[in-house]
């Protein structure tokens, strides 16, 4: 078997390590960075009572007037479900979950239909608002349309009539279930099968809402469309589904934020993202993940368990997920692409920085099926506080991957002496005529790359967020660009006064 | 042995500073005083404390004054952060320029140059006015515009990084320079190059402190004053000469006068 792949490590490693001169209590100080979307909203809501079985999935099922394919989709996920057992590979460390703990419904009270944005409660506007997302007519952003979604419904969607008429139709899930069930009955869990793996099955059977996109033969989206997902309810998981499927020639870049309000409890948010590239297609989907991660001392907290995958169906379609992650208490995910279309290109771009007693399991699973397959995987590991941050992925050849390529890069930072970072590649190659690449670095911000950015006059916090964001450059440069801007932004706040 | 007709204050004054680092002592007991206008050269032996006494002037958090002072424009630094020194106009040119990926080397002049120029009460430049800024000052050292977008002397070659100093010098316009080896490694253009660099900059207003082995650097720029340093002190002062002295019979006189007192 003639796997060819190379490995090289770069040692850049400083000899003088910052945690000679960081004064232990400085260190503590980099987690107070206070959590600025942790407000509730007081709305009155309609909730479903506790726990999980089969009534519970039919009553979802029922306020969503769903045709009884669905039904059935959720009710075999369920089954599949009850069979399996949580997985504790990832060696991540938490209190089991009490399933029968969680509501699965709960949605904000208001009208049955809403005709317009003006109907729509204020207080679900103003909170938006306050995230930075505009909803209303004369507020709204400009150059990008939005799909508002307040635990587990949509609340709004923007630019709805400007995309239709270029045939684009971005709504909510369970509007696409009403008035698309053609699309949505061909293509959900095709991706990811509802048997996939526990979280993807829990999802399956209690998906509530997510926004749902098809971009018509040929058509380049005339604009970035966006999901804000926020949680507001403590006690009820959230499990959105998204599907995005981009016919022929066509191409559309997706942005997706998620926040939440501090809680002292922590808080299920297993989502299932399926993305379908035709011959091609490209999908550029774009995540800044900032889930509220839980105070110093490791309370409360999003468990963000995702399963996101992307098919690329077709001849030279593309897939590029870029995510920067900063939230969860836990997070658990591995955006992947399954390269089947001759020539199809994945790409996977991630940026996660944990701080205080976060973890962050993540990575990614380039599947090379098709022949001529290339994937990049360039991962960006920052971990501070007592955090564990590790890079798990999978490249796998198959037999007809011939002249197949991947690149990786997973490089990881050090900040302070009590955080930890791994770095688990997996390689498989069933093809000798496939190149696999593997370069991983580890390093500390030195002593002397502070002291000299220091000595041209730089503040210690802003020099060191200068070589996080540096650090990072590779995967911003891949952010839309108001994405880019607001991660930056986003990582130099978590690591205020973390360092010092 | 400092000059006696000094009609302003002095720059920088260093009083009996005594400084060590994991408590091993490093300075014992250097005195120096720098005026406006003056060009100092400081030499002697390797480990002697040249590079500790420029880092502890820039204020590197690994060494500890034990005693004595560091006075800059009459106020005393002793306690303040290196970005303070730097913003009040102190300037220290890296005897190995440190290599920073990732950080593009246009962005960390401009944030550097507008932290000074903000203490200055000038206004702070956009990314369009600083490269016009940054042009003129390129030619000085005669670096080409692609040094501005690679990552902070991430590749640079050793004579580029040195450059790459002195072209920080001229967009800082400090009120002290001190060049920590700035000549080392380089070819003799490139020390041509260094040595124009350090001249347009020095004026009137301007201390400058060499720290070198080399005559061939002191060739191109003239100092004032010569000082040798030994265990830690200064132990001798002289004028330019003094150097031409040290070019011809090296540091072994230096040993037996450390010996002796």
């Amino acid at each position: 078997m003639g796997v060819s792949f190379v490995r090289v490590y770069k040692a850049n490693c400083n000899k003088l390590f910052l945690d000679n001169m960081v004064n232990e209590n400085l260190v503590k100080d980099v987690v107070k960075e206070p959590y600025k979307y942790g407000f509730v909203t007081d709305i009155e809501t309609e909730k479903i009572a506790k726990g999980l079985n089969e009534d519970i999935i039919r009553l979802i099922s029922q306020k969503k007037e769903e045709p009884e394919y669905l039904l059935d989709f959720r009710l075999k996920a369920f089954k599949k479900w009850q069979k399996m057992d949580e997985p504790d590979w990832a060696g991540l460390g938490y209190k089991q979950i009490d399933y029968q703990d969680i509501i699965y419904y709960s949605a904000p009270k208001q009208k049955e239909k809403i005709a317009s944005l003006d109907e729509v409660d204020p207080k679900l506007l103003e909170t938006f608002d306050k995230l930075g997302i505009p909803l209303t007519e004369q507020k709204k952003l400009t150059n990008v349309a939005v799909d508002a979604v307040f635990d587990s419904v949509s609340i709004a969607t923007t630019f709805r009539e400007e995309l239709a008429e270029h045939g684009v139709i971005f709504c909510s899930i369970s509007e696409a279930v009403k008035n698309h069930s053609d699309l949505v009955e061909k293509y959900l869990g095709t991706v990811v099968p509802a048997s996939d793996n526990y979280f993807a099955a829990l999802n399956s059977a209690v998906f509530s809402d997510g926004s749902f996109v098809y971009i018509p033969k040929g058509v380049s989206c005339p604009m970035d469309l966006s999901s804000y997902f926020r949680i507001n309810s403590g006690d009820s998981g959230q499990f959105e589904r998204t599907l995005i499927i981009a016919e022929e020639s066509s191409s559309v870049s997706y942005l997706e934020g998620c926040t939440a309000p501090m809680f002292d409890t922590n808080t299920l948010h297993a989502a299932v993202v399926e993305l379908i590239a035709l011959d091609d297609a490209s999908i550029k989907y774009s995540t800044v993940q900032n889930w509220y991660a839980g105070d110093e001392e490791g309370v409360g907290g999003i468990f963000n368990f995702v399963t996101k995958r992307g098919k690329c169906l077709g001849k030279r379609s593309k897939i590029s997920w870029s995510q920067v992650e900063t939230g969860s208490a836990i997070t658990w995910k591995y955006p992947s692409c399954l390269l089947l279309g001759e020539e199809s290109v994945g790409e996977f771009y991630s940026v996660a920085l944990t701080n205080n007693l976060q973890q962050a399991d993540t990575g990614t699973k380039m599947i090379h099926i098709g022949p001529k397959t290339k994937s990049t995987i360039v991962s960006k590991g920052i971990s501070a506080g007592n955090s564990i941050n590790s890079y798990r992925g999978l490249v796998k050849m198959g037999k007809k991957a011939t002249g197949s390529r991947n690149y990786s890069q997973c490089d990881s930072m050090l900040i302070g002496d009590q955080a930890s970072a791994n770095t688990f590649p997996y390689i498989k190659s069933q093809q000798p005529n496939s190149e696999i690449e593997h370069e991983a670095s580890t390093c500390r911000i030195s002593e002397d790359q502070l002291f000299y950015l220091q000595s041209r006059g730089i503040e210690f916090e802003e020099a060191v967020s200068m070589m996080v964001s540096g650090f990072c450059r590779d995967v911003f440069n891949q952010l839309p660009m108001e994405f880019a801007a607001e991660a930056d932004k986003l990582l130099a706040l978590k690591l205020e006064g973390s360092v010092g | 042995m400092q000059s006696k007709m000094k009609e302003s204050d002095p720059i920088l004054e260093v009083k009996n500073l005594f400084a060590s680092t994991d408590n091993l002592p490093i300075l014992k007991g250097v005195s120096l005083t720098v005026y406006p206008g003056e060009i100092h050269a400081i030499m002697g032996r390797n480990g002697c404390g040249k590079s500790t006494l420029s880092k502890i002037i820039a204020g590197h958090p690994s060494y500890k004054i034990t005693n004595g002072d560091i006075k800059f424009s009459g106020e005393n630094i002793n306690s303040l952060e290196p970005e303070e020194r730097s913003q009040s106009g102190i300037f220290l040119g890296f005897q190995y320029p440190i290599e920073i990926p990732g950080v593009s080397n246009l962005e960390f002049l401009r944030v550097s140059t507008n932290a000074r120029r903000k203490f200055l009460n000038k206004e702070e430049l956009d990314t369009f006015d600083f490269e016009e800024l940054v042009k003129e000052k390129l030619e000085l050292v005669k670096m080409d515009k692609a040094f501005l977008s690679r990552s902070v002397n991430q590749g640079f070659s050793g004579g580029e990084k040195k450059r790459n100093e002195i072209l920080q010098m001229a967009l800082l316009e400090p009120k002290i320079a001190i060049l920590d080896e700035t000549d080392s490694g380089l070819d003799i253009d490139a020390l041509r190059i260094v040595a124009s660099g350090i001249k347009k900059i020095s004026n009137s207003q301007t201390g400058i402190i060499l720290i070198t082995h080399y005559q061939r650097l002191l060739d191109e720029i003239e100092p004032n004053y010569v000082h040798v340093m030994a265990e830690g002190k200064i132990i001798k002062t002289g004028r330019s000469d003094l150097a031409l002295e040290l070019e011809k019979n090296g540091y072994e006189w230096t040993d037996n006068f450390v010996k002796k007192t």
